[in-house]
C-alpha cells in the first residue's frame, strides 16, 4: 500500500547500494546464487544474505525475484474516467471494489481516475468495463497496450 | 520487444513456479532448491525453467525489485505524448531506453478528448526532478512532440499484485 512520503532516500550501506544497483537483473541461476554474488562483490555469502534481509526489512526492496510480463497473462487494460470531483470518492470505491481491478490511482487531470483491469479473456474484461460504466454513469476509456517499447535495464538509482 | 513477438504461455509447472516465486525467492543459501522442494521438481529443472521463461519473455528479469517509493522516488508522473504514428517505431524505443522511464507503451487515442498515443512513466525524487526529465523527453522528441501532458498520481486508491494463483486456468 501507500508508504509515507519521504523526501530523503533511506540510509544504505555500500554493500546494499551495490546490490541494488548491480543486481536488478541477472541474479545468478546457479545452485548458490548469493555466494556467487558475494564472490563478485568480494564479500561473504552471509554478508550478502544479511544485506538482502536488511533491504527487504527496510522496504527498500520489495522482493528478490522474478518480474513477470504481466500483461501477457490473460487480458488486461489501462482504463480511465473523467470523474466530477464531488463524485470521486464514490466512483473510486466502486471501481476498487472489483476483483478485476488491481491498480487504481487518482491523477491530476480532468481525466482523473486511472485503473488497470485484468480478466481471464477479452469478453470478461469488456464486461467489467461496461459494468463500471453502467453503474457509475461515467464513460470508461479503455487504453490497452498496443505495443511495449520498454527496454528493461532495471531502474537506475542515483545516490546523491 | 514489440507486441508482435509471440510469447508462449507458461505450462502448469511454470505457473506453479510463478506462484511459488510471487513473494520472492527465499533468502537462504540454496533458494532454487527450496522452490524445487516446494513444487516437487528438481532444482535443475527450476533453474532451467527460469532461464527458459526469461529467454521467451514471460519473465522480464530476475533480481532485486526496488521499491521506488521507499528509496525516495516519490514523484511519479505518467507522461503522455502525441507523436506521429509513422514515427512511433523510432521514438518509442528511444523513450523506452531512458533510465528514468519504467514503462513505455503505445496506446490508442480517443479523439478529440485524448490525442496521446505514447505513454512513458517517469520517476523522480521531487516534482522538479521529474519535470526536468519530462523536458528532456520533450527535447529528444523535438518537433515530433505535438502535445504532451504529465499526470501525477495524487493518491494510490488500490494496488495489489498479480494474482495468477487465484485464476482458474
Amino acid at each position: 500500500m501507500h508508504r509515507s512520503r519521504r523526501s530523503e532516500a533511506l540510509e544504505l550501506g555500500s554493500l546494499e547500494r551495490r546490490l541494488l544497483n548491480d543486481f536488478q537483473h541477472h541474479l545468478p541461476l546457479t545452485p548458490a546464487p548469493y555466494a556467487e554474488i558475494a564472490a563478485q562483490l568480494g564479500t561473504s555469502e552471509e554478508a550478502v544474505l544479511a544485506a538482502l534481509q536488511e533491504l527487504q526489512g527496510a522496504g527498500a526492496v520489495s522482493r528478490v525475484g522474478a518480474v513477470f510480463r504481466t500483461h501477457r497473462v490473460g487480458a488486461s487494460t489501462l482504463a480511465a474516467m473523467a470523474v466530477p470531483p464531488e463524485r470521486l470518492e464514490e466512483v473510486a470505491a466502486l471501481v476498487s471494489g472489483y476483483d478485476a481491478v488491481n491498480h487504481n490511482y487518482e491523477r491530476e487531470h480532468r481525466i482523473n481516475l486511472w485503473f488497470v483491469a485484468t480478466a481471464a479473456d477479452d469478453t470478461q474484461l469488456t464486461q467489467v468495463l461496461n459494468d463500471i460504466e453502467q453503474r457509475s454513469g461515467i464513460a470508461v476509456m479503455a487504453l490497452p497496450m498496443l505495443e511495449d517499447f520498454h527496454i528493461d535495464l532495471g531502474f537506475e538509482l542515483k545516490w546523491t | 520487444m514489440s507486441s508482435a513477438t509471440i510469447v508462449p504461455l507458461p505450462d502448469a509447472t511454470d505457473r506453479a513456479l510463478i506462484v511459488a516465486t510471487q513473494a520472492g525467492l527465499p533468502l537462504t543459501p540454496r533458494p532454487y532448491h527450496a522452490l524445487a522442494e516446494q513444487i516437487g521438481i528438481s532444482a535443475e529443472e527450476v533453474m532451467e525453467r527460469l532461464i527458459r521463461m526469461q529467454e521467451c519473455g514471460i519473465i522480464r528479469r530476475i533480481g532485486l525489485v526496488p521499491n521506488h517509493y521507499a528509496l525516495g522516488y516519490t514523484s511519479n508522473g505518467m507522461t503522455v505524448w502525441d507523436v506521429p504514428d509513422d514515427r512511433i517505431h523510432i521514438l518509442g524505443p528511444q523513450l523506452g531506453a531512458l533510465s528514468f522511464v519504467s514503462h513505455c507503451y503505445r496506446r490508442p487515442r480517443y479523439l478529440p478528448d485524448w490525442p496521446y498515443n505514447l505513454f512513458a512513466m517517469v520517476h523522480g525524487r521531487s516534482r522538479e526532478e521529474t519535470d526536468a526529465k519530462v523536458e528532456e523527453i520533450a527535447r529528444l522528441l523535438g518537433k515530433d512532440d505535438r502535445g504532451h501532458a504529465v499526470l501525477y498520481s495524487t493518491r494510490i486508491l488500490k494496488k495489489t499484485g498479480l494474482r495468477l494463483g487465484t485464476r482458474g486456468d
